[in-house]
């Protein structure tokens, strides 16, 4: 026995001290409970990596106790580790404990600390049950809980308005995705009369196609919902209205990569459903490209940033979908690193200039915080696939995949990249070159928050050779055919230095330019700039017809006109018919004697008449 | 009168006995519904119960069953336990209204 269970319990325990007692906890207690219990996780996945052998030959599966059991279908509560579950667990658990660290300083001021802590546990916890699921239903239940612990922590602040709107309206399209998933455990049940992951997968070879298919297109919904992608992606930026650490946690390394994952594990579903994979591919592509062209013009820094998260995860799905899985966790890995970075340097960037998201009110920070500045000078040049940096290697190996599945992908994808390390570099520059233009006085951050950003730094430089998922994988997925041909990689970086470089021109040298370009643009600036109106779109399309039927046919019609003129019809109806037969109850015993004998003569006489006086 | 001796030597006829007791429990129900005092009223309550016991016991006779009987007993039984819980509310009303006029007891209205 590994005690897998220990993994997710660890954080849980957390939970329930800093969530029970934690109003009462000073916050050196606090801090400790939070970060401790998540360390002692991550401890754990280390211990069951040394001591678990070739998990390749032989996955650690553990059964706790069944949970379901009908007849012939059982589902039990069941923890499995194989090499995919074990580099997300070593992602989930090592940033999550950096982040836990940094938190501790960025927090430091917060009003509701112990809560915050108590949130951020609990989503380990489920997290950490997501991946370590031997079955569709249990990481269904860490699905739900890590989207559960996203509405809460992207409410967090919840005097503010926005921010419970940002969070009602992550979890409302998370519904949408997961009543896909739901659809495609049933159709799963259905099919196979299991949830197992093994036994899905080795019988999944021999059914048609058109199930597979369909079961791959609605796991790909929730897939889309959870990870951000087209058409479901507007959460994202909105979530941005949570704290940093968790925009840097959740909603950038780890939970909205749950749906990569997922379609990952299901390899052997998507891989026998080509019309399911080429439509993850598509979709993927069209996300990358979409919200990189709206990264373009966003000013607030965590916009940009969590507009950059939905394009690399729909790189991710590009991988998925042109069959290079392990090309996609690792990007997935690299771009936990990268872009955890990103935010928390975001979040020590709002932190030094006081609250101030704007970039257009930062600048000339490399003088205050140089730290902080470097760091993200490190994940910015992973980012754009600077070579030798860890997104170099995992973007390259999803695009060379690309181009060998079509070629158009592949240089869309190369676009893509362009702008990629245009938008993040142009934050860069408008943020720490130039000449402060903020309030107060800027001031680097606490070694708390300097500490993971460092780690970061150094683990998204070197996380890309450190760690060679597609090696580390080989053998779990089928090869994706890739095209071997250095003269792609070129491309690409010179496309990602072509990026850098027209960001320095516009945004250093040339501060005139992006003024003149957008006026120049007109309607296709103010378009991108509006993020293409597509809340506007959902709103007008989906939304206010929603209000509007709900308010006029289930409200004022259902609610009020049927159900509650049943009930009150009920109610005015026996109130007419007593009226009419409060007309005996005079109250005269008399009376009541009269009726008696009226009506025992009836009696009588109708016994008379129908069957004669019994004998 | 020969006849209506051999009527009495061979018993008194079942009918007769029922024609008495539907004379009294008609007198009963009369005096129930047209008589205003209590007390009256509740004196026709207790003529209706005997003169069902009478037809009771007619019938026992007639077929020379005990059943009849007995069931007179617990007909007398209820009657005295309901004459002591009647008279004691009587004697309640009375002393609250001054007045054993029926009509004028009408709180079981609304």
């Amino acid at each position: 026995m590994q005690n897998l269970w220990l993994i997710p319990a660890l954080p849980f325990i957390g939970f329930l001290i800093n969530g029970i007692f934690g109003r009462k906890l000073p916050k050196s207690m606090i801090n400790l409970v939070a970060v401790l219990s998540v360390v002692l996780s991550f401890g754990w996945v280390v211990k069951v990596f040394m001591t678990a052998g070739d998990l390749a030959a032989m996955p650690v599966t553990e059964h706790y106790f069944t949970w379901i059991k009908s007849g012939e279908f059982q589902v039990g509560w069941d923890f499995t580790v194989d090499k995919l579950t074990m580099i997300m667990l070593f992602i989930v658990t090592g940033i999550g404990s950096l982040i836990h660290i940094y938190a501790t300083g960025y927090m430091a001021h917060e009003e509701g600390y112990y809560r915050f802590f108590a949130y951020l546990n609990l989503f380990m916890f489920f997290m950490l049950d997501l991946v370590l699921a031997a079955n569709y239903l249990i990481l269904f239940v860490g699905w739900e809980g890590v989207g559960l612990c996203s509405y809460l922590l992207i409410g967090f602040y919840f005097v503010k308005k926005s921010a419970t709107t940002a969070g009602n309206k992550a979890f409302i399209v998370n519904r949408i995705g997961d009543f896909g998933f739901s659809l495609a455990m049933f159709l799963i049940v259905v099919n196979f009369g299991t949830l197992s992951f093994s036994q899905v997968f080795s019988a999944a070879p021999g059914k048609p196609t058109e199930t597979l298919t369909a079961i791959a297109l609605l796991l790909l919904v929730g897939a889309c919902g959870k990870s951000a992608q087209i058409p479901l992606y507007v959460w994202l930026p909105d979530a941005m209205e949570g704290p940093t650490p968790v925009s840097a946690l959740i909603h950038a390394a780890t939970m909205v990569t749950a749906g990569v994952y997922m379609c990952a594990r299901s390899a052997v579903i998507f891989t026998h459903a080509p019309a399911a994979m080429e439509t993850v591919a598509i979709i993927g592509l069209a996300t990358a490209v979409f919200a990189a062209t709206i990264g373009l013009a966003q000013n607030d820094i965590k916009k940009v940033f969590a507009y950059s998260t939905v394009s690399q995860l729909g790189y991710m799905f590009l991988g998925v979908g042109v069959g290079a899985f392990s090309a996609g966790i690792w990007h997935l890995m690299t771009h936990a690193f990268f872009k955890a970075l990103l935010f928390l340097g975001a979040g020590s960037v709002i932190h030094a200039c006081h609250g101030e998201q704007d970039m257009r009110h930062m600048g000339g920070l490399k003088k205050y915080a140089p730290w902080t500045c470097l760091t993200l000078a490190c994940a910015s040049l992973a980012i754009s696939g600077f070579p030798f940096t860890s997104g170099y290697f995992s973007k390259d190996a999803i695009l060379s995949a690309a181009y060998g599945h079509a070629p158009w992908m592949y240089w869309v994808g190369v676009i893509t990249a362009g702008m990629t390390a245009f938008y993040v570099w142009r934050a860069f520059w408008m943020t720490f070159w130039g000449d402060y233009k903020g309030h107060g006085h800027p001031h680097e951050s606490p070694p708390s928050m300097l500490a993971p950003l460092i780690v970061l730094a150094v683990l998204s430089l070197v996380g890309g050779f450190a760690f060679n998922v597609p090696h580390i994988l080989e053998g779990m997925f089928p090869i994706a055919e890739g095209a071997e041909n250095m003269m792609l990689t070129y491309i690409s970086v010179v496309f990602g230095l072509a990026g850098i470089a027209l960001s320095y021109y516009m945004y250093v040298v040339n501060k005139e330019l992006p003024e003149q370009i957008a006026s120049s643009l007109g309607g296709l600036y103010k378009l991108v700039y509006n993020k293409y109106f597509v809340d506007e779109i959902y709103d007008a399309t989906v939304v206010n017809p929603m209000i509007t039927g709900s308010r006029t046919v289930l409200w004022h019609g259902m609610d009020q006109g049927v159900i509650d003129g049943i009930v009150n019809g009920v109610g005015t109806e026996s109130k007419a018919i007593g009226g009419v037969l409060k007309l005996l109850q005079s109250g005269n015993i008399r009376s009541y004697a009269t009726w008696v004998v009226i009506g025992s003569v009836a009696l009588l006489l109708v016994m008379g008449v129908v069957e004669g006086v019994g004998r | 009168m020969p006849d209506a001796l051999q009527v009495l030597n061979n018993g008194v006829p079942i009918s007769w006995y029922l024609m008495l007791s539907a004379v009294l429990f008609a007198l009963g129900v009369a005096g129930f519904l047209f008589r205003r005092n209590i007390i009256t009223v509740f004196m026709c309550i207790e003529l209706m119960l005997n003169a069902v016991n009478l037809s009771f016991v007619a019938f026992a006779n007639m077929h020379k069953q005990v059943s009849g009987q007995i069931f007179v007993f617990f007909v007398m039984v209820v009657a005295a336990a309901e004459a002591a819980v009647g008279l004691a509310i009587i004697l309640t009303v009375f002393k609250n209204r001054e007045t054993l006029n029926i009509d004028e007891i009408s709180t079981l209205k609304n």
